[in-house]
């Protein structure tokens, strides 16, 4: 590869006015991509943002890299298409919770499951936005709106569960009002070989603002939220006084004042089984003795090969055991004959 | 013993038994051999949706059908000449398809107690003992004792000894019809190789049924047809899917662009995925997605990145690609959607012809969403449309429909197959790098086509976006201007229509170019139509025969072409959809003639049809 010129965040920026609402938890997002892609060292023409529907899908339009705003919850099929045909390439996806999880939800498990080389950015504002306000598969049970004036029947989806459940081989959570976290995270996607899911946190300020406000607002963050870091003990608190213990698989809260720092949580983020603890700090925040919510990297396998890795190697292993393919033979076959 | 010699002109063989017995394979082998002896031929495999339905029942009649001749042939025969029947039900099912004075070679231990009741054919009621067929010239062997007796000292167990039953019947036929078995022995020792005592058992019961023709007395007659006139040239045997998957390949190759094809497996589709995915040495890169929609996108991400994009279903499926056929539509990106239509509304009759999804093809869409449409006219026709269908698309930047169907996709033919080097160019240019110092790039820009530039990822000072919402013509930017609308649904309209430019005039196949009655047709109907038309022109009427591959947009000269006649019939395995188009296209009271039951035209059917018009 030739020397690359050191880009800035302003070549990511598209020529397009951004049309969000004033005040979206979008904006955030953009800015933190657009602020992570020139350190990954890459020219700018190998990145692509393939979109589906919904607020969040807007995404690729403000990006100045290839681009693809397609229909809805469709986007990680098309990105797979994309990433096997062209390896080369860092593929992105943008997606919400009604685009991931409702319409697009057969094919977001499956993207998981087979591990394409894409990094997906999952939009969770639980709510519908752009088509002004219906509950979403992530909204909370009994939530009003206004197809649901008396309140929604529905159970939520846990993202990072089902994640987790498809054997997605990195999982990670972020927040929007978190710019330096965001970044971070998103850094390490994109640095995970494999389908990197990062949910992000994004406030919906028209249709279900402060739907995370407690753990975004600096009253309740520390105290509600638990930023995992691998090799380090799970700790939050005001001043990280309390910690997670496990009990056999049981977590417990403790004042790590009480107990031997040898018997907390140290966090191992190639540990499926604890990840899968983790991801089931889901809690409603009203009940009493409930778990704070953990951000940053829940999982992730490196050890699991791409799809477009698996998918490309029996091409290259056809073509060395039968050599590369010769159209008149194959359009003879094995009989012929002859008709004077 | 000495047997009668006689030589025929061509004939109809069926093969039927329960699906558990083998006849789609005695039947391809029939055919193989047919092939190599330079008869021209056809076939028509006629199979139950049931993989395995309850043995010895109607529902379970799995049959093969083989016309084959000195002569050209263009269709499986009307009616058979032959009919081997392994059971009771084979013969209940397939009775009406006999001529009178017909051939039933019948396995006697397929009409006991137990397969009549299977069959619900009444106790006492045997048609082999009652009478009943006695227009027939019958002839009962007991398969399943002489196969037994054969393999007895072989070691394999009866379950095993009785699927040998099928080489008995094709060893016999081969004997009657003198066909050698070199190429059916080459296929059972590649088949078992790995199982050396099966391998040995098929050949044995193979020479064994060979060996009853000419040592019985019940077979004094053996037939000739001699090598059908055809063009000269090199020729192999060939089947529509294999065909159409051939087509993809020689695209692909052709313009120098990796195919890939994303799909979820369908009735009767499917065999086009298994025939790609044996060619990954070519490049040719096949994706089982986990439904038709991503099927679709996939290959929409593919054609994005600057593959040869395919996907392919049945009309279940391609409903279910309706929304993405039309983002493909929208971004004009090249894009190969393969319909293998079947019998429908909904899942229909699965293995059953029909070609109902013409109008599907030209407006089953949302908005204002014109696609090319091309379709194939017999097995062999799959592999130049598919390739033209692939032509098309990339020449074009645009979304073709390729359309074949149950009968053409599973049925045979021989192939005077190309060499790679007569096959029209296909010219693929992506848009090339710019600098910052050049005009901005504009993915809207148009050419003569008016298609636009193939932007692909990766290329630098090209980045752009695409998507669903409209575009302002030329930038590419999204535009809800209202003339813009107007004019961008008019221009992606223009684009499918300038494809006639690229495309073929429209001829007369059979028949004078002007006349009483042109028969119109399309897809799989072509051999009906042919035979049927041939058969007019001999009976002394002015009859024409014409069938379109080209169908969105039609060939220039259609109009003038069917204006020489005076009607125009169309006859479709539907309820009237080509005919509707051509009404509203032309302002002509073209005909309609329909059939709607899941299987071909009979050309006698065609013929009396059309008798009655003139």
């Amino acid at each position: 590869m030739t020397a690359i010129e050191k880009l800035t965040s302003k070549d990511f920026a598209s020529d397009q006015e951004v049309r969000w609402c004033p005040g979206c938890g979008d904006y955030s997002i953009l800015k933190q991509v657009q602020t992570v892609l020139p350190d990954l060292g890459r020219p700018k023409e190998e990145f692509v943002f393939i979109s589906g529907i919904g607020c969040s899908s807007r995404f690729p339009y403000y990006m100045d890299t290839f681009g693809m705003h397609s229909i809805h919850g469709r986007a990680t099929a098309i990105a797979t298409g994309l990433k096997a045909t062209r390896p080369d390439l860092s593929v992105w996806v943008i997606t919400g919770d009604g685009d991931s999880m409702s319409i697009g939800g057969n094919h977001f498990i499956h993207m998981l499951r087979r591990n394409p080389d894409l990094n997906v950015l999952l939009f969770n504002n639980q709510i519908y936005g752009l088509t002004k306000g219906q509950y979403s598969p992530t909204s909370e049970q009994g939530k009003v709106t206004k197809s649901t004036p008396m309140g929604s029947v529905d159970y939520p989806f846990n993202p990072i569960a089902l994640c987790l459940g498809a054997d997605a081989t990195f999982v990670a959570r972020t927040m929007d009002r978190d710019p330096k976290h965001q970044q971070a995270i998103i850094k390490r996607g994109y640095e995970h070989k494999g389908t990197s899911m990062i949910e992000i946190y994004q406030n919906c300020n028209v249709f279900n603002d402060g739907a995370f406000e407690i753990f975004t607002e600096k009253g309740s963050k520390k105290q509600e939220t638990l930023f995992m870091e691998n090799g380090k003990p799970l700790l939050f608190g005001e001043q990280n006084e309390k910690g997670i213990m496990l009990d056999g698989f049981k977590p417990v809260i403790v004042n790590i004042s009480d107990v031997s720092s040898n018997d907390l949580w140290i966090h191992d983020e190639t540990d499926l089984v604890k990840a899968t603890i983790l991801s089931r700090f889901y809690d409603d925040a009203s009940i009493e003795g409930h778990f704070p919510r953990p951000f940053g990297v829940f999982y992730v396998n490196e050890n699991k090969a791409t799809f477009d890795d698996l998918f490309n190697a029996q091409i290259e292993e056809a073509k060395t055991n039968y050599g590369k393919g010769d159209l008149d033979k194959l359009l003879a076959g094995r009989e012929t004959w002859v008709v004077n | 013993m000495n047997s009668i010699e006689t030589t025929l002109e061509s004939v109809v063989i069926r093969f039927a038994g329960d699906s558990g017995d083998g006849m789609q394979l005695t039947g391809s082998q029939f055919t193989n051999a047919t092939a190599l002896l330079g008869n021209d031929l056809a076939t028509f495999p006629d199979f139950p949706a049931e993989i395995r339905a309850p043995q010895g029942t109607l529902a379970g009649v799995s049959g093969f059908q083989i016309h084959f001749g000195s002569t050209r042939i263009h269709t499986p025969g009307d009616r058979c000449d032959v009919l081997v029947v392994m059971n009771v039900a084979a013969l209940k099912a397939n009775l009406r398809n006999l001529k009178k004075g017909g051939v039933i070679i019948a396995n006697t231990d397929g009409f006991d107690a137990k397969n009549m009741r299977l069959a619900n054919v009444p106790e006492g009621e045997n048609p082999l003992e009652n009478g009943s067929l006695s227009e027939y010239d019958v002839k009962t062997i007991d398969v399943t004792k002489i196969t037994r007796a054969a393999l007895a000292d072989s070691g394999l167990g009866t379950k095993e000894i009785d699927r040998c039953k099928n080489m008995f019947v094709l060893g016999l036929l081969y004997w009657m019809y003198h066909r050698p078995m070199d190429n059916t022995l080459a296929f059972i020792q590649a088949k078992f190789k790995k199982n050396e005592a099966v391998l040995n058992a098929n050949i044995k019961v193979l020479q064994a049924g060979w060996s009853y023709g000419e040592t019985t007395e019940m077979f004094a007659n053996r037939y000739n047809i001699a090598p059908a006139k055809m063009e000269a040239g090199v020729y192999r045997g060939i089947m529509g899917n294999q065909a159409a998957a051939y087509g993809l390949i020689a695209a692909s190759v052709k313009s120098g662009l990796p195919l890939f094809y994303g799909t979820y497996p369908i009735t009767p589709a499917s065999d086009v995925l298994h025939e790609l995915s044996k060619y990954k040495n070519f490049d040719i890169k096949t994706f089982q997605a986990e439904d038709e929609i991503a099927g679709i996108c996939s290959a929409i991400g593919a054609a994005f990145g600057g593959h040869l994009a395919v996907t392919g279903s049945s009309g279940p499926g391609i409903a279910l690609k309706t929304e993405a056929i039309g983002l493909a539509t929208m971004l004009e990106l090249p894009l190969v959607v393969v319909n293998i239509q079947r019998a429908g509304p909904s899942t229909g009759l699965p293995t059953k012809t029909e070609q109902a999804d013409l109008l599907q093809s030209f407006y089953g869409r949302n908005g204002e969403c014109p696609v090319v449409i091309v379709a194939a006219q017999s097995p062999a026709d799959c592999f130049i449309m598919a390739y033209e269908a692939c032509r098309i698309s990339l020449e074009h930047m645009i979304p073709v429909f390729f359309l074949s169907d149950g009968y053409i996709a599973n049925g045979s033919e021989p192939w005077k197959f190309p060499n790679s080097s007569e096959l029209p160019n296909i010219t693929v240019e992506f848009a090339k790098e710019r600098a910052s110092s050049d005009d901005k790039f504009m993915p809207y820009f148009r050419d003569e086509k008016l298609s636009r530039p193939w932007a692909v990822p990766g290329t630098k000072g090209l980045e752009h976006r695409i998507g669903g919402l409209e575009k302002q013509n030329i930038t590419g930017n999204i535009s809800y201007d209202p003339d813009n609308h107007e004019l961008m649904v008019k221009l992606r309209q223009e684009k499918v229509d300038l494809v006639a430019n690229y495309i073929p005039n429209q001829t007369i196949d059979t028949g004078d170019d002007s006349g009483d009655i042109l028969i119109l047709g399309w897809g799989g109907t072509y051999g009906a139509l042919k035979t049927a038309t041939q058969q007019l022109i001999t009976d002394g009427h002015k009859v024409s025969h014409a069938h379109l591959r080209y169908l969105n947009p039609f060939p220039k000269n259609l109009g003038e072409l069917m204006g020489k006649f005076k009607k125009v019939v169309i006859p479709e395995l539907n309820n009237g959809q080509l005919v509707k188009i051509i009404r509203d296209k032309y302002f002509i009271d073209a005909i309609a003639y329909n059939k709607i039951q899941g299987q071909p035209f009979m050309a006698s059917e065609v013929v009396a049809y059309i008798k009655s018009q003139l």
